[in-house]
């Protein structure tokens, strides 16, 4: 008999493979979930519960490291081992897991706050290095838990507790910053489109080195539609590995490259269908992902490109790492080494 | 005719041009020193810039031995021998050398321009500045370089070797063996064969001058001191933290993983912890402190020996996640090597000033053993308990050394490890009903279980717990009993705490002197003053100062005066006074630098004086 395989591929190469197939419930911790009614972190647990069982892990090799928000609670409502840490410092912390044990699967849970601002510089040295770990990235545009001031997602201009006469902040694109890292997996989606979502998420799992997913989530309470102008006909962009950029009613909009390399919408009519920019998310050279991530409206959001700009293999900062470490077959060849250690080349009797 | 004396210790300061390679020279001469049966001990003293401009006061770097016939404590208050290699490294530490001490110095770069540049009018190797000394002025750099003519290096290169010349005359005088050198040599410039050949030939050529031309007439030999039987090397603090480490996880069965960002003094720490991976041992440079601790407590929850390194900025840095170390209740071991502060302070030079922020200095009712390394081969012993503690309590624990423990050296047995404890990891690995990873044992310590053991998923992190379960909980009498609990837990590190001893021979001594860390060596070699002249003087050593040993009270009142000597403005002297209610007196000096041995003698001295004519 063949040991089952899981249709994760390389993401989750190393990592054992449950026996028998789980269920959605099987992921599911007894706790009682404590966010706001309508929110949209309720879609994307109810996602990544029921991507897990089609991923063939077992609970026990799964490991969920959050930081600090309302999303970073998401550990607690999962079974799994789960690691609730400290605001800002979650991919961090899952680089000692990662690195150290290439049996189990790690997911980091972040947020606007937590991953763009107080922990900014763990979240583009994760991407940098390509350490194989999940990032999924709630993006409300907003700090919830702390009832409400502008985030470095929110739009200038932002009315909030802390902002009275408008945050005069410029909004970060976190997935133009994901690809200044040098992503490997860059992708983005909506809390609102279950399919969009589940496909992300098996993608994102699937790849081997740091993948970062953007969910656009809805804060009912403090940012409540924050999202509301994509759902226009030619509000999102969908993009598909191989096909042709079109978007908006009866894809009647499409994406053109310029002489100069720099991308303009425009009607597919006017543009030609034989001269739409093809979506290649394989290319090595990100240029392409980082023009596309560019044409989100990042302040307004009435345009925003959805899917996966880039998803690429480069060698994994924890494979490598390991590599370099020896391993022994029982405990005395690692007293032996060890030993061998401590008393270097320039010792002497008495 | 040479004459030669015995005698029982002496040391020795090697200086010169940062780039002159005089802390190489040093460990050399050290390790010649080893292999006579010597004790010894050093002190690496080198700027923080890593090149001060060449020939200026600024640049020059030394490096102190001290060795003797019986056991050495300290590198010694001054040195007896002062080898300068141009004038800078003389200006920087005549002041240091007593009267009739040795100076060898090298007249090659004893130029006018090269005098005027550190302040000389006038050339102290002739202006008779220096008869109270034993000067022994030769053109080293010349003889060097005349000795390795057969080698065709540039003329740059030839000089380079003059560290070498040196050497050999040192070891000439103080009648060490030059073969380990060669030895060391040919190892080190194995593929530069010339460059070997050319300091084999300087170092031989030193060592024969001193032989032949009879230009010093006394040269000296130093008995071995005794010592318990076994392999020895020498071993700095830094290599003896990173070593301890290595040992307590091999102990425990787990794998080490080190978090590190660079810092001085602590750098090598990450160095050599780097160069274990033989050993099986993880290391991450991380991109700051705190994803550097971040990365070990990660390692630690996934069934490692997290341990992280860093010096008193870094250590501010880590407050934060030191915290969640303490709630999720998971092994972590931080080490600190103390240099002076605030802020970037004196990042080259020693301190004791982080006692406090160790103990204290995380938010809430936080609390974390924390033991204090007493000597460099002692940082190997200290980290290796602060392991077993980390692992068998679940708990970060402080170590803290020094920048004086981290760059000295002195010799170290090196241990088997199976004369080592075991550390017991105690790992839940099936449960019987519901696992309860807040469930604990007779020590308290919480039920531990790893990622990838089926069955005992659970969740954990930052925020409080209801006991036993570990289940998230605001309810107030859950946050007092776990607080109480964390807090009895540490403090139940005691019964791992050996009672403090107390050394009085006379048992007569009515002054007690404790201290704490590096400035062991200190108080020991004063304290042998100071009975040398006939009075009382009692002391002990505090290596657990979190929690302090079951006896201590008890000590303390048995005299009439405590003096508790610290690098820094009396940290634990407060913790002393708060805790047993007793008016210890603080002894204090922060000048960066070790304490010194004659003149705390001399404070003694005076204390005991004033106690007998009361």
């Amino acid at each position: 008999m063949t040991a089952p395989v899981s249709i994760a591929g390389t993401g989750m190469a190393g990592v054992p493979v449950a026996l028998t197939p789980l269920t959605r419930k099987d992921f599911t911790a007894p706790n009682e979930v404590r966010w706001c009614p309508g929110c949209g972190d309720y879609p994307v647990l109810a996602a990544f519960q029921s991507v897990m069982p089609d991923l063939g892990i077992r609970n026990e090799n799964l490991v969920v490291v959050s930081g600090i928000g309302c999303s970073s609670r998401f550990p607690y409502y999962v079974e799994s081992y789960g690691f609730h840490s400290i605001h800002g410092r979650a991919p961090a912390i899952a680089a000692g897991v990662a690195m150290s044990r290439p049996d189990v699967s790690v997911f980091v849970i972040t947020g606007d706050g937590d991953a763009l601002s107080i922990g900014g510089n763990h979240l583009i040295h994760a991407i940098r290095r390509n350490i194989n770990m999940t990032i999924l990235l709630f993006n409300n545009r907003i700090y919830g838990l702390t009832k409400g001031q502008y985030s470095p997602t929110s739009e200038t201009g932002k009315v909030t507790k802390s902002s009275p006469q408008g945050s005069v902040d410029n909004p970060f694109n976190p997935v133009s910053l994901a690809l200044g890292a040098g992503g490997t997996f860059v992708a983005r989606t909506v809390d609102a489109n279950r399919a969009h979502l589940t496909a992300t998420l098996k993608a994102a799992a699937a790849h081997r080195g740091t993948s970062l997913v953007e969910i656009y989530q809805n804060c009912v309470i403090f940012n409540d539609g924050a999202y509301d102008p994509l759902k226009a006909a030619d509000g999102m962009i969908k993009l598909v590995h191989g096909e042709p950029v079109t978007f908006g009613a009866d894809n009647s909009m499409g994406v053109v490259r310029g002489a100069d390399g720099t991308l303009t919408v425009a009607p597919v009519a006017e543009i030609g269908q034989e001269n739409l920019l093809v979506h290649d998310a394989h290319a090595e050279d990100p240029q392409l992902a980082f023009a596309l991530s560019q044409l989100t409206d990042q302040n307004h959001l009435t345009t925003a490109p959805i899917g996966i700009f880039r998803d690429v293999e480069r060698p994994v900062y924890d494979d490598l790492a390991r590599a370099q470490i020896a391993t022994f077959d029982d405990d005395a060849a690692r007293d032996q080494a060890v030993s061998a250690l401590l008393k270097g080349h320039d010792t002497w009797e008495l | 005719m040479t004459q030669v004396s015995t005698i029982d210790h002496v040391v020795i300061r090697f200086s010169g041009d940062s780039g002159d390679g005089m802390q190489l020279t040093g460990d050399r001469f050290t390790q010649d020193t080893a292999v006579a049966g010597n004790d010894f001990v050093t002190l690496p003293n080198y700027p923080a810039e890593i090149r001060a401009p060449a020939g200026t006061v600024a640049g020059v770097s030394s490096f102190q031995l001290h060795f003797a016939e019986y056991d050495v404590h300290t590198p010694g208050d001054h040195p007896d021998v002062l080898v300068a290699m141009n004038p800078a490294a003389l200006k920087a530490n005549i002041a240091e050398l007593p009267a009739g001490g040795i100076i060898i110095v090298d007249t090659a770069d004893f130029t006018p321009r090269a005098l005027s540049k550190v302040g000389y009018d006038t050339n102290p190797l002739e202006d008779g500045s220096l008869e109270a000394y034993q000067v022994h002025a030769f053109d080293l750099t010349a003889a060097a370089t005349a000795a390795v003519a057969p080698f065709g290096l540039s003329r740059k290169d030839a000089a380079r070797t003059k560290n070498m010349y040196a050497l050999g005359l040192l070891n000439w005088m103080y009648s060490r063996p030059i073969e380990g050198t060669i030895a060391f040599l040919n190892k080190k410039f194995a593929k530069k064969p010339e460059i070997r050949d050319a300091n084999i030939a300087s170092l031989t050529a030193g060592y024969n001058f001193g032989e032949t031309s009879e230009a010093i007439a006394f040269r000296y030999e130093i008995a071995p001191a005794p010592a318990k039987t076994g392999t020895y090397r020498q071993i700095t603090g830094n290599r003896a933290v990173a070593y301890g480490l290595v040992a307590g996880a091999n102990r425990a069965g787990l794998p080490l993983y080190l978090g590190a960002y660079p810092i001085t003094p602590a750098s090598e720490v990450l160095h050599y912890l780097s160069d274990a991976k033989s050993a099986g041992v993880m290391t991450f440079q991380a991109e700051d402190e705190i994803a550097a601790v971040g990365a070990a407590l990660g390692a630690s929850f996934a069934g490692c020996l997290g341990a992280t390194s860093t010096s008193g900025p870094g250590l501010a840095l880590k407050s934060e996640t030191l915290g969640l170390a303490v709630i999720s209740e998971l092994p972590l071991v931080v080490i600190d090597v103390q240099r002076g502060g605030p802020s970037t302070g004196l990042p080259t030079k020693t301190e004791q000033s982080d006692l406090h922020i160790a103990l204290f200095g995380r938010h809430g009712e936080s609390p974390m053993p924390v033991i204090a390394a007493q000597s460099p081969a002692d940082c190997f012993a200290a980290t290796f308990e602060a392991c077993k503690v980390a692992v068998e309590y679940r708990t970060p624990v402080l170590v803290l050394t020094d920048g004086y423990l981290g760059n000295g050296a002195e010799p170290w047995r090196v241990p088997e490890m199976s004369e080592l404890p075991a550390i017991d990891t105690n790992l839940t690995t099936e449960v019987e009903g519901e696992y309860l990873p807040y469930a604990r044992d007779e020590k308290l310590a919480r039920a531990w279980a790893i990622p990838g053991t089926p069955g005992l998923t659970h969740r954990t992190g930052g925020l409080e717990k209801a006991p036993g379960s570990g289940a998230v909980s605001y309810d107030p009498s859950d946050h007092e009993e776990m607080v109480l609990t964390r807090a009895a837990k540490v403090a139940g590190v005691v019964r791992d705490v050996p009672d403090l001893i107390v050394d009085d021979p006379s048992g007569e001594a009515k002054v007690l002197v404790l201290g704490w860390g590096s400035t062991f060596g200190p108080i020991q070699a004063a304290v042998r003053i100071v009975r040398g002249s006939g009075r009382k003087l009692a002391t002990a050593h505090l290596r657990w100062i979190n929690p302090l040993p079951a006896n201590l009270g008890e000590v303390l009142a048995a005299y009439d005066r405590v003096i508790v000597p610290e690098m820094n403005l009396g940290q634990l002297a407060m913790l002393l006074r708060a805790t047993y209610l007793i008016n210890v007196e603080s002894y204090t000096k922060v000048r960066g630098l070790p304490l010194r041995q004659s003149e705390l003698a001399d404070d003694l001295n005076a204390i005991i004086d004033e106690e007998a004519a009361k």
